[in-house]
């Protein structure tokens, strides 16, 4: 049965930001360009333009996460939006209220648009399809299923250093089945026509049918980074020692550790990423974090403009004067 | 208004697979028996008459497992509800799980579901016994008093037993009085936190899977202890192709295992997942479309040998939720019988093998002579009109869960009288539900079930 994309408007226009997942090649690069035309904002004296003055946009938290929420906020602001910050952690929803009241609450505070974070998987879909009609929902990363802002910012670093995405070889290190990052990255490279996307990772941190993804799976690191041009690294967290998933962090260090020696492997040019917060020691060495060919904090102030841009487009679509 | 005792049904087609009968004639019922097929038996004055012509006429359904949500959970169902439900669905027989609040570990419990739905009279409910107390799956529960009270099979519901002496313990226990024992095959500990089947479908969708090895190392395990302690187990729910292979071969082993298979996974694949319905998310979970057809297979085989609804009717909050936060399971005692005739549509079985994994099949597992129509059995007659095409929809639906992926969908096929022990409890063209009330449900067709091995008087 064919089911028709929830994040299109009538018209065809981005209405909501859930996944990367039915979105085409032109309407990526919009977003990539929209965002290129806020870059200079940054450098103005006044850092703001009026796009989205007298809209209101809620960040809905149910996972803490100071960064990701502070750079929705900052962009929200710079596109003078008023911002409502709302951490919800487990706590409320442990006082019995259920996510739809949370949302009707909040939805009679006049709304135009949710920012989402929640630990399951497919809950900006849920509140995607249950918010009245003329509000948006940009998914700041539901369970592990999608994080695509976090996906557009990195292709965006990806495109601001190589240009074009064809012919370009990508890695992807670490824990690909929690990760809702890697799989926007995915979706994301392989849409926007990236010739190679290999993952690199033990077989614990692999989901089922990996390979179904379009990726290619190694798992020897100095193997998989071989002539590519971008490695991504990924977060690992901690309880991943406890699930039987990884023996100690010292382990993985020293299989799938990024250090300035194994980089050598990749290309001349090749640049390291990582989406933050950086475990040193664990994921990879300072030197490679701190090191020429790290891109890691202009990831973050991209990651500003990606977020202004699908702000703005969503918001845009519902016939605001751009 | 007294009721008809004498009952005639004229013109339908006959099917009726254990006696291998599948032909137009009439069908004669009095004190709640069947009479005769074909001709009138001596002296039989018809009170009431249905024409059934161009209709078909078979035993009344019969369902291994439907949550009634009564007693404990009665925001979501109740046993008036779901038994209305069930007459609707030409379902005359069904199996409560243990799983109710307080759990069925106890006589005084089976008697209370048991009694209730025969107050009810709508549709005979058999209490599944659980198999260890509170279902806890430590100490053992009092299973013969609770056959007596009327728990013809016993299970631990959703709660499969996690340790395997206590599993070896049971199915002896229960091999002992001859107690048919239904287990859940799923090892807890592979199935962790997962939701969905863990496939393509849910690496994408980054739900948190449940691999196939959840099913089959409880298969392997199950069938192990059953060569081992002699026990009759049944599996209730079967989701893979790999065990309904390992099942297969036990039986042709010759072990006395059985299965069955829900209507929705012989019809739904993970891809139904897509765009995170949670009426989709059911336990055990939809897998791939080679599991699928395998479960096909394995019907049309007798591998498995009935179809069940895993009726779970669900208040609408439970189901508005994010896919793994919401309650699984689907409201589906209404679509039993037009998603098995579909299966006969799409070429999978004959109308004859369809009708019996939702009759005879299932009353073979339980041990009881229903779902058939032999003369000297139980009235229990479901009558639909083949032809009859109609639409789901959630509005219309008689439970009071209306959680179903098949909202939308249209059927062929619709009930249109249900009799129980010769009374007409459901009756479409003159409105619906025959409200009777008037507590004349029997235990009669019970007894049958209480089968003592020969061997129990030894020593």
């Amino acid at each position: 049965m064919h089911k028709p994309n929830v994040q299109l408007s009538e018209k065809g226009k981005l209405k909501h930001f859930l996944t990367i997942d039915g979105f085409n090649r032109t309407l990526l690069t919009e977003i990539l360009d929209t965002a290129e035309s806020f870059t200079g904002v940054f450098e103005r004296t006044v850092k703001k333009i009026p796009l989205l003055r007298g809209k209101v946009i809620c960040n809905l938290f149910f996972e803490n996460s100071t960064r990701t929420q502070t750079t929705f906020e900052v962009a929200a602001k710079r596109l003078s939006a008023d911002v409502l910050n709302l951490n919800i952690s487990t706590s409320a929803t442990a006082k019995g209220e259920t996510l739809l009241d949370t949302l009707r609450n909040l939805e009679a505070m006049h709304v135009d648009m949710f920012v989402v974070r929640h630990a399951d998987s497919g809950a900006a879909h849920f509140i995607a399809r249950h918010a009245a009609p003329h509000v948006s929902v940009i998914n700041a990363g539901d369970g592990r299923h999608a994080h695509p802002t976090q996906a557009m910012l990195d292709m965006f670093t990806i495109r601001r250093h190589k240009g074009e995405f064809t012919g370009l070889r990508v890695a992807i290190v670490g824990d690909i089945l929690h990760s809702r990052v890697a799989r926007s990255q995915i979706l994301a490279l392989n849409t926007l026509g990236t010739s190679e996307v290999r993952v690199i990772a033990p077989r614990t941190l692999l989901p089922a049918a990996c390979r179904t993804l379009g990726v290619h799976v190694y798992h020897d690191l100095e193997r998989g980074i071989r002539e590519v041009d971008v490695v991504i690294m990924l977060r690992l967290q901690k309880e991943r020692m406890q699930g039987a998933l990884l023996p100690s962090e010292h382990e993985y260090f020293q299989l799938y550790g990024l250090t300035e020696d194994r980089l050598q492997a990749a290309k001349k040019d090749a640049i390291v990423m990582h989406p933050g917060p950086i475990k040193r020691g664990v994921e990879m060495d300072s030197l490679t974090a701190d090191g020429p060919r790290s891109v890691i904090l202009q990831q973050v102030s991209f990651g500003i403009a990606v977020r202004m841009a699908v702000m703005s487009m969503a918001l845009g679509s519902q016939g605001v004067a751009r | 208004m007294k009721e008809p005792n004498q009952i005639r049904i004229t013109g339908g087609r006959l099917i009726d697979p254990v006696n291998d009968i599948d032909e137009i004639g009439d069908l004669y019922i009095a004190d709640g028996v069947i009479q005769g097929l074909g001709k009138i038996p001596d002296g039989f004055d018809a009170e009431l008459t249905i024409d059934a012509s161009s209709q078909i006429v078979c035993p009344g359904l019969i369902d291994l497992s439907a949550r009634l949500r009564e007693p404990g959970q009665e925001h979501k169902a109740t046993l008036k509800s779901e038994t209305k439900a069930a007459a609707c669905g030409g379902i005359t027989t069904l199996c409560c799980p243990p799983d109710t609040h307080p759990v069925i570990d106890t006589p005084a419990m089976a008697t209370l579901v048991r009694k209730r739905a025969q107050r009810i009279g709508t549709t005979r409910v058999l209490p599944v016994g659980a198999l260890t107390q509170g279902l806890q799956g430590e100490q053992l529960s009092e299973m013969d008093t609770l056959h007596r009270a009327g728990c013809t099979v016993f299970s631990n519901a959703e709660l499969p037993l996690a340790n395997t002496l206590v599993e070896r313990r049971v199915l002896e226990y229960a091999a002992t009085f001859g107690i048919t024992v239904l287990l859940r095959p799923e090892d807890r500990h592979l199935r962790d936190q997962g939701c969905a089947h863990e496939g393509p479908v849910a690496s994408r969708l980054g739900l948190p899977g449940i691999p196939e090895a959840a099913e089959t190392v409880a298969v392997a395990r199950d069938l192990a202890l059953a060569e081992q302690t002699g026990c009759r187990i049944h599996f209730r729910g079967l989701s893979s192709g790999t065990a309904v292979r390992m099942l297969g071969q036990a039986q042709q082993n010759r072990l006395p295992v059985s299965a069955d298979v829900t209507a929705h996974h012989l019809h739904l694949t993970e891809t139904d997942l897509e765009g995170f319905d949670s009426n989709c998310h059911v336990n055990p979970p939809l897998r791939s479309l080679a599991d699928r057809n395998a479960l096909r297979e394995g019907i049309a085989m007798g591998v498995i040998s009935a179809i069940c609804s895993d009726h779970q009717p669900h208040e609408a909050d439970a189901k508005q939720a994010p896919f793994p936060s919401s309650a699984p399971g689907i409201s589906a005692l209404e679509t039993l019988l037009p998603l098995t005739l579909r299966l006969v549509d799409e070429g999978v079985l004959s109308l004859s093998a369809a009708i019996a994994l939702i009759t005879c099949g299932p009353a073979d597992i339980l041990g009881l002579p229903l779902g058939r129509l032999s003369v000297g059995t139980s009235a229990d007659i479901c009558i639909f009109d083949p032809a009859q095409h109609w639409q789901l929809l959630a509005e219309k639906m008689v439970s009071a869960g209306r959680n179903s992926p098949f909202v939308g969908w249209e059927f062929a096929g619709r009930v249109t009288h249900t009799l129980l022990e010769g009374r007409v409890v459901y009756n479409a063209p003159s409105g619906g539900m025959i409200d009777n009330e008037i507590g004349n449900g029997t235990d009669a067709w019970l007894q049958p079930a209480i089968r003592r091995p020969e061997t129990i008087q030894c020593e």
